[in-house]
Formats: structure tokens, C-alpha cells, sequence
């Protein structure tokens, strides 16, 4: 038994090794760098807010079997192309945003259609090609941008196009425009619309069930509405009002609610259990109550409540203002990868990623399923460059794009993703460890090396050092595979 | 109705034909603007030479069976690091050997440099050849992330290696070496001088051919020597050449190396052609530029050979050279070549890519 457990912790270990790694080299080179965390951590929290969604968008392709998605270049060039234009015709604010929006879907969707026809071209060399096709986009794209816009298509507008008429210039200024349109949406205003939303889908999905003659659960959906319209009604409370109506949260208040909603959760569950164990017989309840886990996180919850009051953490805990909207959409995200997995369609793509023959074996269309994953993580890409760029608030025309694929890659794999396998935990794991990296080496660089550009280097060199462990680790194993099979030996595959 | 085309097409493949006809139409297009031909025409042989060793370090890693090897960048690195220690010791001016000749002196120069550069890359290619034995049927990826890697990496030590020279090291008390160091003192155009001369308004870079022609008679007869056709098999077939006794991961290394070192005295003999060394992320795209001119001259991931890298390297150069002032022309100021070359070399990579066959989605 104690020998066991002693093997399981090095097998964590093992498996864990690049996290750990990088674990160590975050807090060694926090630590040399000799910045303050009161720094560090806002800065950390504004690139998570930044760069989470596109590094989330890499997961889907890689369920597909189709590797690290390098093409995610091509849909941020969508989401540049589309807030050309946005900012071209003057649109502005939340409105401006979201006509973006809906312009660099389509664009994106075509792309990712073409990108993922040509990935079927080159099965097992997705990777590599990806990256050169980012570079061939990439020349396509200046072509647009330098001749076309300004030399066939003519625009007029002096901020955008550079003196001669054609081109674009090296940077457009968003600041007038969309910059922090997503950022600064108020919570009443996301209060109020989710409320109308979840009206609304009640009424959709209750006249849904009705037309269809199933059954209506009028008990739970009364209680549901009740439930929205309590939330909704304590936004008109003048105290919870005035809370609301910023447009940043403080990470210290969000520490609050996190563990108050903890508590009020377990006290919830609670109270269901024993109104459902004496309604019926204990055989018929149908979620067996926790006692452990749930004292568990209710002590959790107090101790991270406790904690704040750390003069230290505390400091730091209000030096942070989350954008709100931003931090809603990397969830959903997260929600949309995991549920896209529950459907059909996501199990398919999981089939197609562990064996194109038995998944064409089992009647699915392969090509038709690799190009599927292709619109969405083109798409989910072009949505998180249009994140990234609102918030940054100016657009570098010819620069933006170029690394988008690299660093979002690196993020995903510091946090102990693989070219076969990317979780939402993995993603946001990476982009935590990545970008505190990205953030602290050139300081520790000056302050070690006595130059910033050492630290700059080192993090580049992160980057690809990263990758091309991972892709050599992935091949290797792929090549020692046949090996270990013939033994009978499948240990290799559960690693 | 037979398309004549067709076969053409067919035996030539269609990017070819393609590229082949915008050199055409580039040669047309810039004597219709009455540009000097002769003066681009020598541009054209000068770039020929120049780029012409890096591509012909494809030759022995697609032969040897691990295709194309974008990673000519650890060879690279190796030769970069020859050229600095020789112009850190001052070869080219040591008056013993200025007393012979200037022009002998820097030949021995930047002979000692690709000397340095191929011990150096012999070493880093074997290493480098190991690693590949373990990643086989995923070359290209690694190659590709292995070879940007080592461009970061040695981002790092170009600031940190204790070089000292005045002609190295940035003036003003700067931490590191110079983004581009200038050769004009130790080796700059010494090929190319060598027995210069100049035709009907061509000047032919006789002493810059002679060494490319003689690198590749080099590797042609390398090629049939009896290690070379065992490499070849091993490469072309690695089952059957196992069961003839051949020793493929033996092979692959000699392969590995052979373009390793390729690519160490390719980038000396860029360098000596251009002027200047370019550190840090000058070389960073080299392995694409050298895997597309192979590729325009008719390679691919399992075939490449000697006429391939000839003709490729020409018109790839070709196009560069003849791009950019007749790209002047139609848009003055403009980097449409910088563009157009993105577009080319990028696109036949994607081209031979979408070619290998990686199993149809029924397999």
C-alpha cells in the first residue's frame, strides 16, 4: 500500500514534469527579477483576460487529431481584415464591437472551411503545414493591406491609409473606437440581459414542449423564474445597484462572492437533500449527500476568506480590477469546449482524432468532420484576436498577428497540454505560468544579466523551445509505439 | 480536344510551370521598361551562388530519408560562429599572409572559417542526427521547432559569448555582439572577386561558381560512392535497405550531418557574398528559402537531386533579383518582392506538402 502511493506520487510527478518546470522557473524568475507582486499579478491578470480565449481555441482541433492548430494565424487575420473595416466605416462602443463580431465570423468560417480542405490534403503533416500556411497567409495578407486596400479598392481616410493612398499604416489607433468595448460592459447591464435571456429561453423551451406534447415540469420552471427574478430584483436594492454598475470588479470582491457562492452552494445542496429524504425513502435519493466534501469546501471557503485579511495579499488583492464580460466569455468558452464534447458532434471528432479508420469504419464522415473543427477554432481564434485587440486598444496592422500562433501555442503547452491531448484546465494552467514568465524575464533578465534583452531572448526562446520539445516528445513517442505494441505492452498509450 | 499543355503540366507539376512563366514574364516586363538586363542578369548569377550551397543542403537529408530539413539553421549556427572567431583573431590582416596577397589572406580567411564552421556542425549534426532517428515520420515538424529553437538559444549567447573584438561587439559600451557585423575587413566578396570578369555588361562571379560547382561535384560523387548509395537506399526504402544489411540510423546520421555541414559553409559563403554576418533572427527563415528553391527546381520530400538544386536556386534567385525593380516600376517604393517572395516560397512548400500522401480520409 505505502509502496503504492509512493510510485503514484512519482508517476505524478513524472507526468506533471513541464508544468512543474515551469512552476519552478515562474516563482525563480518572479523572485530575481525583485518586482513587487503588487506588479506582477495585476499585469498577470490583464494577459489572462488578453490572451485565454484564443489559447482556447486550440483545444477543439486538438481532439480532432488534426495537432497544434499553427492556422489560428489565418483567423486572427479575419478579425484584423474586420476591424479594418469597422473602424474604417466609424462604427464605435459595445455596437461597433459586436458588428466586428459579426463580420469576422463569416470571414473566419470561410477561411477555416479552406483551411481545413487542405489540411485533408496533408494528413499528418497538419502542423508543419499550418505554420507555412500562416507564412503564405501572411504574404497574402500584406498584399491586401499595402496594395489592394488604397490600389484597387479605393478608401478614403487619412488616419487609417498612409500618405500616397495606398496601404494601410503601421498602426491604427482603437482608442476612439473599440478599445475596451467587451472590457467595460457594466455588470447590471450583463445582470439585466441575463435575466431577460433566461426568460426567455424558459418561455421558448416550456411553448417548445407544449407544441411537442411532452411533459412540462411547471413546478421547476415556476421555481427558476422565481429564482431569476429574485436575482434580477436584488439589483434594485441602491446598495447592490451602485456595486453593480462598475465595470470592473475588483479581484478582491470576486475572491468574496467566490467564496460566498461556495457556501451558500454546499448550504443549498444541503437543504435539497433533506427535503428530499423526507419527502421519500432513503433508497430514492438520487444524489447521496457529501458530509466531507462539502465541510471541506466550506472550510476552504473560509480559510481563502481568511486569508484576504493578509495585509500582503490583501494589497494585492485590490490592486486588481477584473473586466467582467472578458472573464465571462473565456468561461463560456470553457463551457462550449466541454459541452461540444457531450454532443455528437464533439464524440465524433474525439473518434476521428484517435483513428481516422474506425472512426470511417464507424460511419463518420472523417474529411467532413477534420474541416468542422478546422470553422470552429479559426472562428473561436478570429473572436479571441478581436478580445486581444480591444483590449490592447491599438492595432499593429502588419505586427499583430505574426506570433498569435506561436505564444498561444507555448501557453498550451506549458500547461502540460500535448499535440494529442488539451484540456480547459491545461489551457488556463499554461497561460498563468506562460505570461508570468512573459512578464517577469526581462526584468529578471536586466537584474541577473544586467540587460533586458537577455530576459527577452530567454522568453522567445521558451517559446520554441517549448514546442519543439513537445512535438520531438509526441514523435518519439509515436515512433517507439509499434515497438511497445508488438511486446503487448500499452503503457505508452495510457501515458 | 487535347489540351497541349497537359503533359507539361503534368510532368512539371503545375506551380512550376507557374513559376516558370512569372520568370519569363519578369524577364519581359523589365526589358520593356528598359532596365539593364546585363546588370540584373549578374545579379542573378551572384544570388545564384550565394544561396546555392544552403539549397544543396537538402540534397543528402531528403537522400538519407528525412526530408526536407528546415532545421539547416543548427548548421547555420555553426558557420556563424566559424566567421566570428575568425574575424575575432584577425586572420584576413595578419601581415604574414597579407605580405603573399590581400585576396590570399582573406581566401585563407574564410577557408579557416568554413573549417571551424565544419567541425563545429559536424558535431551539432550528429546530435542533431540522433534526435531524428527517434522522431521518425514527423521530421519536418521537429526539424522546423528544433531549428527555431536554436536561433533563440543562440540569441542568448550572442549577447553572453565573450567576444571582444571592436568590428564584433556593439561600440558604445553595449552589452553582446551587433545585429549585422560588416566582413569588409576580413572576408567580404572574396569568392566573388576571385577571377571576376565581366562579358557584354555581365559580370560572372567566376571564383563564387567555381566553389559552388565544386560543392556540388562534391556531393554528386559522394552520392555514388559506396556510402552514398547506401544512403540512398536507406533513405528511399529503409525496410528493404535493412534487409540488405544496411545500417539505416547510420545513415541517416551520415545524412544529417553531411546537410548539417552543407549548411555551415553555405551561410559562410552567403555571408562572404552579401558583405555582412547577420546574427541573432537574420537566419531564422533560411531553412524555408533553401527548402523552396529545391522545390521550384523540381524536388520533393522523397526525391531530390544536384539539377534540382541548379535550376531551382536560379529561378527562385531569378525572381527575387528581377522582382524587386520591376516591382518598382509597376509601385515605386514598395515591397511587393518582400511580398511576392512570401507568397512563392511559401506556397510551394504547401504545395509539395498537400503532395505527400498522408492516407485519404477512408483509409
Amino acid at each position: 500500500m505505502n509502496k503504492k502511493s509512493k510510485i503514484n506520487m512519482w508517476d505524478f510527478l513524472f507526468q506533471n514534469k513541464v508544468v512543474l518546470m515551469f512552476l519552478v522557473l515562474c516563482i525563480g524568475a518572479t523572485i530575481a527579477s525583485k518586482q513587487p507582486l503588487t506588479f506582477v499579478i495585476p499585469e498577470l491578470f490583464t494577459r489572462i483576460a488578453r490572451n485565454s480565449f484564443i489559447v482556447l481555441s486550440l483545444i477543439i482541433p486538438v481532439i480532432a487529431g488534426m495537432g497544434l492548430n499553427f492556422g489560428i494565424v489565418i483567423g486572427a487575420m479575419a478579425a484584423q481584415v474586420a476591424i479594418f473595416f469597422t473602424t474604417y466605416w466609424g462604427l464605435t462602443g459595445f455596437g461597433g464591437f459586436a458588428a466586428t463580431v459579426a463580420l469576422s465570423t463569416p470571414i473566419a468560417v470561410f477561411f477555416g472551411f479552406l483551411v481545413g480542405k487542405l489540411f485533408n490534403y496533408m494528413k499528418g503533416n497538419e502542423m508543419i503545414g499550418g505554420l507555412v500556411l500562416g507564412y503564405f497567409a501572411e504574404g497574402l495578407y500584406q498584399l491586401l493591406f499595402l496594395f489592394i486596400f488604397g490600389g484597387v479598392i479605393k478608401l478614403n481616410n487619412s488616419d487609417l491609409m498612409i500618405v500616397t493612398g495606398v496601404g494601410v499604416k503601421n498602426t491604427i489607433d482603437l482608442k476612439d473606437t473599440v478599445k475596451y468595448a467587451l472590457d467595460t460592459v457594466p455588470m447590471l447591464t450583463i445582470v439585466e440581459v441575463g435575466f431577460y435571456l433566461i426568460l426567455i429561453g424558459l418561455v421558448c423551451s416550456t411553448a417548445f414542449k407544449m407544441v411537442k406534447k411532452q411533459e412540462v415540469d411547471v413546478k421547476a420552471t415556476v421555481i427558476k423564474a422565481a429564482a431569476a427574478v429574485v436575482v434580477y430584483g436584488l439589483t434594485f436594492i441602491k446598495p447592490v445597484e451602485r456595486f453593480l454598475s462598475a465595470d470592473r470588479l475588483l479581484l478582491l470582491s470576486a475572491v468574496e462572492l467566490g467564496c460566498l457562492v461556495t457556501v451558500l452552494w454546499q448550504a443549498f445542496l444541503f437543504v435539497r437533500w433533506k427535503a428530499q429524504s423526507r419527502r421519500a425513502d432513503e433508497d430514492s435519493v438520487s444524489e447521496p449527500f457529501n458530509t466531507q466534501k462539502a465541510i471541506a469546501y466550506v472550510v476552504l471557503a473560509a480559510v481563502v476568506y481568511g486569508l484576504t485579511y493578509v495585509p500582503a495579499l490583501y494589497n494585492v488583492l485590490i490592486a486588481v480590477r477584473l473586466p467582467v464580460m472578458t472573464y465571462l466569455c473565456i468561461g463560456a468558452l470553457c463551457g462550449f469546449n466541454n459541452i461540444l464534447m457531450k454532443t455528437r458532434l464533439g464524440q465524433n471528432m474525439r473518434t476521428v482524432g484517435q483513428s481516422r479508420t474506425v472512426a470511417n469504419a464507424a460511419g463518420i464522415n472523417v474529411d467532413k468532420t477534420r474541416v468542422i473543427a478546422m470553422i470552429f477554432s479559426t472562428v473561436l481564434a478570429s473572436w479571441g484576436q478581436l478580445i486581444f485587440l480591444q483590449n490592447v486598444g491599438t492595432l499593429s496592422t502588419y505586427g499583430a498577428h505574426t506570433q498569435v500562433g506561436q505564444f498561444a501555442i507555448a501557453a498550451l503547452l506549458v500547461g502540460g497540454a500535448s499535440v494529442q491531448n488539451a484540456t480547459n484546465k491545461q489551457a488556463l494552467l499554461g497561460i498563468v505560468l506562460f505570461h508570468t514568465l512573459f512578464i517577469v524575464s526581462p526584468l529578471a533578465g536586466k537584474e541577473l544579466f544586467g540587460d533586458p534583452a537577455i530576459g527577452e531572448y530567454f522568453r522567445v526562446f521558451v517559446s520554441y523551445g517549448v514546442i519543439a520539445m513537445s512535438l520531438a516528445m509526441h514523435a518519439w513517442k509515436k515512433a517507439a509505439k509499434p515497438k511497445l505494441e508488438s511486446d503487448g505492452d500499452g503503457s505508452a498509450e495510457a501515458a | 480536344m487535347r489540351n497541349p499543355l497537359k503533359p507539361l503540366v503534368e510532368k512539371f507539376g503545375l506551380p512550376r510551370v507557374i513559376i516558370v512563366s512569372f520568370f519569363l514574364f519578369l524577364i519581359a516586363a523589365a526589358g520593356m521598361f528598359h532596365m539593364n538586363l546585363m546588370q540584373l542578369l549578374s545579379d542573378c548569377l551572384r544570388r545564384w551562388g550565394m544561396y546555392g550551397i544552403l539549397a544543396l543542403a537538402m540534397v543528402p537529408a531528403v537522400q538519407c530519408g528525412i526530408g526536407l530539413n528546415f532545421g539547416i539553421s543548427m548548421g547555420i549556427v555553426g558557420g556563424l560562429l566559424g566567421g566570428l572567431i575568425v574575424i575575432q583573431f584577425r586572420v584576413a590582416e595578419m601581415p604574414s599572409l597579407v605580405a603573399v596577397h590581400p585576396l590570399f589572406a582573406m581566401w585563407v580567411a574564410v577557408l579557416l572559417a568554413i573549417v571551424i564552421g565544419v567541425v563545429l556542425a559536424t558535431g551539432i549534426g550528429y546530435l542533431y542526427g540522433l534526435l531524428l532517428n527517434r522522431v521518425k515520420g514527423s521530421e519536418m515538424t521537429v526539424t522546423t521547432y528544433v531549428g527555431f529553437s536554436i536561433i533563440a538559444f543562440m540569441n542568448m549567447m550572442w549577447m553572453l559569448l565573450p567576444f571582444t573584438d571592436g568590428e564584433l561587439i556593439w561600440p558604445n559600451a553595449g552589452k553582446g555582439l551587433r545585429n549585422t557585423i560588416s566582413l569588409a575587413a576580413s572576408f567580404s566578396n572574396v569568392m566573388n572577386k576571385t577571377l571576376a570578369f565581366t562579358v557584354a555588361g555581365v559580370t560572372v562571379p567566376t571564383g563564387l561558381l567555381l566553389f559552388f560547382f565544386l560543392m556540388c561535384f562534391l556531393v554528386w560523387l559522394f552520392m555514388r560512392s559506396k556510402t552514398g548509395m547506401a544512403m540512398g537506399a536507406a533513405g528511399a526504402n529503409p525496410m528493404f535497405a535493412t534487409a540488405a544489411g544496411i545500417n539505416v540510423n547510420k545513415m541517416r546520421i551520415i545524412g544529417t550531418v553531411l546537410s548539417t555541414v552543407l549548411a555551415a559553409v553555405g551561410i559562410l559563403v552567403y555571408a562572404q557574398g552579401f558583405g555582412f554576418i547577420q546574427l541573432y533572427n537574420g537566419p531564422m527563415m533560411m531553412g524555408f528559402t533553401s527548402v523552396a528553391a529545391v522545390l521550384i527546381g523540381g524536388a520533393s520530400p522523397k526525391k531530390a537531386r544536384i539539377t534540382h538544386v541548379l535550376i531551382g536556386t536560379f529561378l527562385f534567385q531569378g525572381i527575387m533579383a528581377l522582382g524587386l525593380p520591376v516591382a518598382n516600376q509597376f509601385i515605386p517604393e514598395s515591397n511587393l518582392s518582400e511580398v511576392a517572395r512570401l507568397i512563392i516560397s511559401n506556397g510551394i512548400i504547401i504545395y509539395a506538402l498537400s503532395q505527400v500522401k498522408g492516407g485519404s480520409g477512408r483509409e
